[in-house]
């Protein structure tokens, strides 16, 4: 058993060159957007001596009047009907607060889950008594943004059989912004696992499961032992969707699919060295490219 | 054993200090013993004056595992040491005068060979993890630190965390300790070598890269 130990280099920079970005419209903060006075200043932009400059780095969004700045790194801001996969932080009367990578906790209300059993009932005193039973500190839940606070905080429900309580798997945490917006986040790859892209950059790997669990609305979790291939494509994935996050590439299934493809012939823990990461990150890329042209 | 406040929020201000007082406790009693370095040769005059070997860490990133990341450097950086020859002359009232050579390339290397490099051994379950990062150590109730020279040797086990270690568990964590140990040094000990012959050829990197 050998020890691979290397040298410190300097990291090359990550390259901008398979992007159609228009470099016009990224800014840094302090950048001039406009000197123009004719316009309205949104988010992401302050006026200093009758010019509009940028206060965060990102991307300039103009709708007719309005100019704002959506920044690159930065909190989930959640909208209503996205897909968030977060950790449960308190269990408070009548609600669990819940922890999504946003500026503020989650809120989900005891009327906004399926009680086990799935009856459609009335809350009462001994439901709230019992909450506990059902979501714990630091169980993790996948659910939907019913609707959004006036303070910023998102209110979240799990009223589907798809979203609930999640069981065995792999949690990774990345930046929001890297995550696509798409119809569907819940992919059952080919590979072998089964992936929750969640909006707030949470992502959730866990094996598929052979049969649809009907029952409990989803509070059933399942404690049977994971087998070591499901273990190892597990972590096969886990490792390129670092290497994808570390490289800025969008994720979505497609993606994430390609990249793991690309990965076949390193061996899982070599993916996280720094060369094959780019390797991988390439091919990834080229493929993706060779599909859309 | 100073912590950046860089490594994680927690260490700014006082937060570090118990975290590096049992750091520095466990490195002193790792390296001070007659076997890691050989004391006689910091010896100027025998019974008088000798050379005392300072070690100073600062920690600017915590990913888990400091404890072997921290001895991989400090052998490092005792194979860099580069210590000045001394030359003792006589005085005229019969005191001892001691002068430092000036030639900057006229010095004294450390034998590093016996140094040794610590392996963190973190339990998990029922098995052990080598090198854990922190969302493992997270997971793990206990872990047992050992001290491994080149040949194999263990100069130090100490055991830290709240959990319980079965006897028959910690034997077979000594002997996975042993083996990762060994095949530590021989890739660090080429890996110095190398650097040095790349002499000024070697690109200087910085913490951010």
């Amino acid at each position: 058993m050998a020890a691979d130990m290397r040298l410190p280099t300097i990291q090359k920079p990550v390259s901008l060159t398979f992007s159609a970005f228009d470099r016009k419209d990224l800014v840094v903060p302090g950048d001039v957007i406009t000197s123009d006075t004719g316009f309205m200043r949104g988010h992401g932009t302050y006026v200093d001596e009758e010019k509009l400059t940028a206060s965060v780095a990102g991307e300039v969004q103009r709708v007719d009047k309005l100019i704002c700045v959506k920044p690159l790194k930065t909190r989930f801001n959640g909208e209503v009907g996205d897909v968030v996969v977060g950790r449960i932080t308190e269990v408070q009367q009548k609600r669990w607060k819940v922890e999504t990578n946003s500026r503020l906790d989650s809120v989900l209300l005891l009327s906004s889950v399926n009680l086990p059993g799935g009856e459609l009932r009335r809350r009462s005193a001994e439901d709230e008594l019992t909450m506990r039973e059902y979501l714990q500190e630091g169980d993790l839940i996948s659910a939907e943004v019913q609707s959004v606070f006036s303070d910023g905080a998102l209110s979240l429900h799990t009223r589907s059989l798809k979203y609930g309580k999640l069981g065995q798997g792999v949690l990774v945490q990345l930046s929001p912004s890297l995550i696509k917006r798409q119809k569907t986040h819940f992919h059952n790859l080919p590979c072998g696992a089964s992936m929750i892209l969640g909006n707030n950059g949470f992502v959730w790997l866990y094996p598929t499961p052979e049969q649809l669990e009907e029952e409990a609305g989803g509070f059933y979790t399942s404690l049977e032992p994971v087998s070591v291939s499901d273990r190892e494509v597990i972590s096969r994935l886990r490792n390129c969707l670092l290497a994808l996050a570390a490289q800025k590439v969008l994720l979505f299934d497609t993606s994430v699919l390609y990249c793991y493809e690309s990965s076949v012939h390193h061996q899982v823990k070599d993916i996280l060295k720094p060369e094959v990461m780019e390797e991988i990150v390439m091919l990834t890329q080229q493929k993706l490219l060779d599909q859309e042209g | 054993m100073p912590f950046s406040a860089n490594a994680t929020p927690e260490f700014e201000g006082r937060g570090g200090e118990e975290l590096g007082t049992e750091l520095s406790n466990t490195l002193y009693k790792v390296f001070n013993n007659k076997h890691s370095v050989d004391l006689k040769s910091l010896c100027i005059s025998a019974g008088e004056h000798c050379w005392v070997l300072y070690v100073d860490v600062l920690l600017l990133q915590c990913d888990g595992n400091l404890y072997d990341a921290i001895s991989v450097a400090i052998k490092a950086a005792l194979f860099n040491t580069k210590i000045p020859r001394v030359h003792i002359s006589a005085d005229e009232e019969g005191g001892k005068e001691i002068e430092l050579s000036d030639d900057p390339y006229d010095c004294v290397r450390l034998n590093v060979e016996n140094v040794p490099c610590i392996v963190t051994l973190c339990k998990v379950g029922h098995r052990h993890v080598v090198d854990a990062t922190l969302q493992e150590k997270a997971c793990s109730v206990a872990s047992l630190i050992i001290s491994v020279t080149h040949k194999g040797t263990i100069t130090c086990t100490r055991k830290v965390g709240g959990g319980s270690l079965d006897p028959e568990s910690i034997f077979e964590m000594t002997e996975a300790g042993k083996r990762v140990g060994k095949a530590l040094h021989a890739p660090l000990m080429k890996l110095l070598q190398e650097e040095e012959s790349l002499g000024k050829a070697r690109q200087k990197v910085g913490f951010l890269g």
